[in-house]
């Protein structure tokens, strides 16, 4: 494909050829990946369950999204970063992996819902932030964000099972 | 250690471990509900010791914040625990007799023996570890809870490799 060139030169460059010949720096990186993702799913999942009006009831949105927030991104951040580094080590193979696929695709799709939560739906916020069931527009995100979630982590799971 | 050879050697044979072993989705299953679970628990774990070192929540009390978040930690275990069994049930001898695993079991006792002697010492004086009334012993719980977690994870990833 046309990116084929940039996936080659990817895997040749130090830091890949690194992470994909050293035994150690392997599952490190991968140890990190799975602490890191393990704290964006689970503190998400704390902020949908609350939009889904399901937990931490006697916590307004607002405050429950500023206590959890921060912690996610910063996790986020790692598993991107620790992602991208899994990903050169083995650019061509993960690149025609359809979990792997599967996964970015469903990743879009998660910023998709939060940038349409936040853009529109937290609008009002201060309406509702305190109210035990949030409207059906925040219901539905957080619902979508779960059930994305979980799948991003099974997805990301498969990858190493169908990896060649 | 024979005992622990032939152990393996013969939950290798039964006929749950040879299901596991010849369905290629039950693995990866488990160990996607394995993660999700831990995701849950690790969560809730950060969120009381965030709290504990008053980095977030700091207007809610300490209380509140390990009322909703402690039985989570409780719920997820099991769920842990059962997946975990499935995986062992499954190769037994890579896990068992891997000492990645043995040290990570070693540390989950230490992390819910600290788990539980923080709940039980918070159920009996409320604002022991509220660091605003008194230094030092909100740390010696947060700090040593977040290294005994954070180490289990890794040590989970590590069993595949040893």
């Amino acid at each position: 494909m046309w990116f084929d060139p940039g996936l080659k030169w990817l895997e040749a460059t130090t830091f890949a050829t690194e992470i994909r010949e050293n035994e150690i720096l392997f599952p490190w990186v991968e140890s990190v990946h799975v602490l890191a993702i393990a704290l964006v799913v689970g503190s998400i999942s704390i902020l949908d369950l609350r939009l889904l009006g399901l937990a931490s009831l006697d916590r307004p949105v607002g405050k429950l999204t500023r206590d959890v927030l921060p912690c996610t991104w910063v996790a986020f951040a790692f598993a991107a970063v620790t992602g991208s580094l899994l990903f050169s080590a083995k650019a061509g193979g993960y690149a025609g992996n359809f979990f792997f696929r599967g996964k970015l695709i469903l990743l879009v799709v998660a910023a998709l819902n939060m940038a349409l939560f936040h853009a529109f739906t937290t609008r009002d916020l201060d309406r509702w932030s305190a109210n035990a069931r949030p409207p059906m527009a925040a219901k539905v995100a957080g619902g979508i964000s779960l059930a994305l979630w979980i799948a991003i982590v099974a997805f990301g799971r498969w990858i190493g099972f169908t990896l060649h | 250690m024979i005992s622990l050879d032939r152990f393996c050697l013969w939950l290798e044979q039964t006929s749950l471990s040879q299901v596991i072993q010849a369905t290629s989705w039950i693995v990866p299953s488990v160990q996607t509900v394995h993660i999700l679970a831990l995701a849950t628990l690790l969560a809730s774990i950060f969120m009381i010791n965030l709290r504990l070192l008053r980095v977030v929540a700091r207007d809610q009390p300490l209380e509140r914040v390990s009322a909703r978040f402690l039985p989570v930690i409780w719920w997820a275990l099991p769920v842990l625990l059962v997946t975990g069994a499935i995986m062992i049930i499954g190769e037994p001898a890579r896990s068992l007799k891997n000492p990645l695993f043995q040290l990570k079991m070693a540390l989950l006792l230490a992390a819910l023996a600290l788990t539980a002697f923080y709940q039980i010492g918070l159920s009996r004086s409320r604002d022991r570890y509220d660091l605003a009334k008194r230094g030092g012993g909100a740390a010696l719980i947060a700090l040593p809870s977040f290294a005994l977690w954070i180490a289990i994870v890794f040590c989970g990833r590590w069993i595949a490799y040893y």
